[in-house]
């Protein structure tokens, strides 16, 4: 097999793809934040009732809350503030092919990689 | 000195082997251990108090592969840039520019994760009205950068010491608290109840698995530093399985103290568990004992994180899978200073914008994507070189029940995350998928085919 030989890259172009990279990560890990994407998928269950009892908190639990510095009111946010999980299957089968995807791509890419790698790797000897 | 070289101004300069089995200790846990002081408890957040334990140990299972599996195949393939070199040599160029990809937003957003933790415990400490973490982050991601830029051996020295030292808060807490007699100070029977042990069932024990990885994410960083150490055969293993078990222990101690001394609704939302756990054990003395380790612990996990996304950043520049500007190292200190210098207004930039479950929520994912590639790596790796085809450094026992149970526990993460952050589960493969066709259409017309390949091994069996 033939070496491949890479052109070499000019320095616009290096500082091309250096640009390309960092808009990347930075749409990758800001545009969630942006868009409220990142973060936990919680709500409050509000009670009319705040007491500690209402909470659920027996006398241990309300001392405690107390040490920290709350109160009935002002813990009723934290303790009724909850996941709610109810499995959205159309979101789940997305999430499922886009990882089953992307990890078949990656393997299958690799490998067409890889052979080139062997192939010049091992028939130069 | 070492197979690797890189050349700046025509004189070729290589990085160091000047580190001990106690570093990669030190590396390894000095990276993870903040994840005691806090995140964990996010995990009780999402599934209540026993959830939290029940994952410290089943995702301490999943650790126990992750260091079996990287012990044998990292003493085998001694490289820098740890998973990058050996996805290069075992499964191929693409999957080697993904894992690197991993592992520099694991560790720079737990980077940015500690960074956050140690500036609003200074705040909260602080009480002054109108102070904001911005000043501290600053701080502690600058200073430890240019700590780093200066050298690998007076940067893991520090981690040593630091950690050392948070560790044995840990175990100080635990031991003050009489952890023998129940009713005293530890509350555990009153807080952690039948009826509030688990409060959304078995599907929060499920979902808590999220979090449980944050108790012990980072220990495979341990690799990073394979270029750099004197034998690798001997310490990565070493340094990894002892850092394991030092974990396991302080994860242990830290749910016991922590879920027997506040409600678990508390417990899921504190940024410093183990800080609050002090100052409710009425003692000043704890109070800041645990005040200082907190900080320690956020420290020695950022110096470690710059440590390995920046070897991880160099390993790409280096075989040409970026460009080759990135490779250089410092021709007096010998590290690789553009990429540190490279990552430092990246991690600044998003101690800023992203608050501390999101940036944890972003390491998260990114170390079990990777963790899902190990679990294939080691599959590929026994088949195309069986038992005695090459030399190893370590062969790690019961294979491939450890692979086979890291691929299972990946799988049900990933549900976890899909519990409560699918959204940002989803947009981050995308951005993994969308840059990997980049690399594969585009960028890597820039790299030698041959040249990647540099363990002196026979041709991989089936090729």
């Amino acid at each position: 097999m033939s070496r491949y030989t890479p052109p070499e890259q000019s320095k616009a172009g290096q500082i091309f793809d250096i640009a390309v990279v960092v808009v990347a990560i930075f749409v990758a890990l800001w545009l969630p934040l942006k868009l409220g994407l990142a973060g936990a998928a919680k709500s409050i269950d509000a009670l009319d009732a705040k007491t500690w009892e209402a909470l659920g908190q027996n006398p241990t639990m309300a001392s405690i809350w107390e040490k920290l510095g709350y109160t009935p009111e002002t813990a009723h946010d934290i303790i009724q503030n909850r996941f709610h999980y109810i499995i959205d299957w159309p979101t789940l089968i997305i999430m499922a092919a886009v990882l089953i995807g992307y990890f078949v791509f990656l393997f299958r890419a690799s490998d067409r990689e890889y052979r080139d790698v062997i192939n010049e790797k091992f028939d130069d000897k | 000195m070492t197979a690797v070289e890189s050349t700046t101004q025509g004189e070729r300069v290589s990085l160091l082997r000047v580190l001990g089995p106690a570093h990669v200790w030190a590396l390894g846990v000095g990276i993870v251990l903040v994840g005691e002081f806090t995140g964990w408890n996010f995990s009780a957040d999402k599934g209540g108090a026993l959830a939290a334990l029940i994952v410290c140990w089943v995702v301490g299972l999943l650790y126990t592969s992750v260091a079996m599996i990287d012990s044998e195949v990292t003493s085998t393939v001694a490289a820098a840039g740890g998973q990058y070199a050996q996805a290069k040599h075992i499964v191929g160029p693409l999957m080697a520019f993904n894992v690197a990809l991993f592992l520099v937003f694991a560790y720079t957003m737990l980077e940015v994760s500690d960074a956050i933790l140690l500036g609003d415990t200074i705040v909260a400490k602080a009480g002054v009205e109108g102070l904001t973490h911005n000043p501290f982050i600053a701080a502690t991601i600058v200073t430890l950068a240019w700590l780093n830029y200066r050298g690998v051996l007076m940067t893991l020295n520090v981690n040593f010491v630091i950690t050392a030292i948070a560790y044995v808060s840990i175990v100080i807490l635990f031991f003050s608290v009489s952890p023998w007699t129940q009713g005293a100070v530890l509350k555990l029977n009153e807080l952690v109840t039948p009826g509030n042990a688990l409060p959304y069932g078995w599907i929060g024990v499920i979902a808590a698995f999220q979090f449980g990885i944050w108790y012990y994410l980072g220990i495979e960083g341990t690799t990073q530093a394979a270029e750099e150490v004197r034998s690798p055969a001997r310490s990565l293993p070493y340094g990894t399985m002892a850092g394991m078990i030092t974990l396991l222990i302080a994860a242990a101690m830290t749910w016991y103290v922590c879920a027997s001394l506040m409600p678990w609704e508390y417990l899921g939302i504190t940024y410093y568990p183990l800080w609050d756990a002090g100052k409710l054990t009425g003692s000043p003395l704890l109070e800041n004992l645990l005040f200082v380790a907190t900080l320690l612990a956020a420290l020695a996990s950022a110096n470690g994180c710059i440590n390995d996304a920046a070897r991880a950043w160099f390993s790409l520049g280096r075989d040409r899978y970026l460009p080759s500007w990135f490779s250089a190292v410092h021709p007096k200190y010998r590290t690789p200073y553009r990429s540190i210098l490279f990552l430092l207004p990246i991690a600044l930039a998003f101690a800023f914008i992203a608050d501390l479950n999101q940036a944890i929520t972003f390491s998260i994912l990114s170390g079990v994507l990777q963790y899902t590639f190990m679990s294939i790596n080691i599959m590929m790796f026994r088949k195309k070189w069986p038992l005695g085809t090459i030399r190893r450094g370590y062969t790690h026992p019961f294979h491939p029940i450890p692979a086979i149970v890291l691929f299972c526990l990946c799988v049900v993460t990933f549900f976890a995350i899909f519990l409560g952050y699918g959204s940002q589960l989803i947009a981050m493969v995308a951005f993994y998928f969308l840059i990997s066709l980049w690399f594969h259409f585009y960028r890597y017309r820039y790299v030698r085919r041959g040249d990647q390949f540099t363990m002196p091994w026979p041709k991989p069996q089936g090729y």
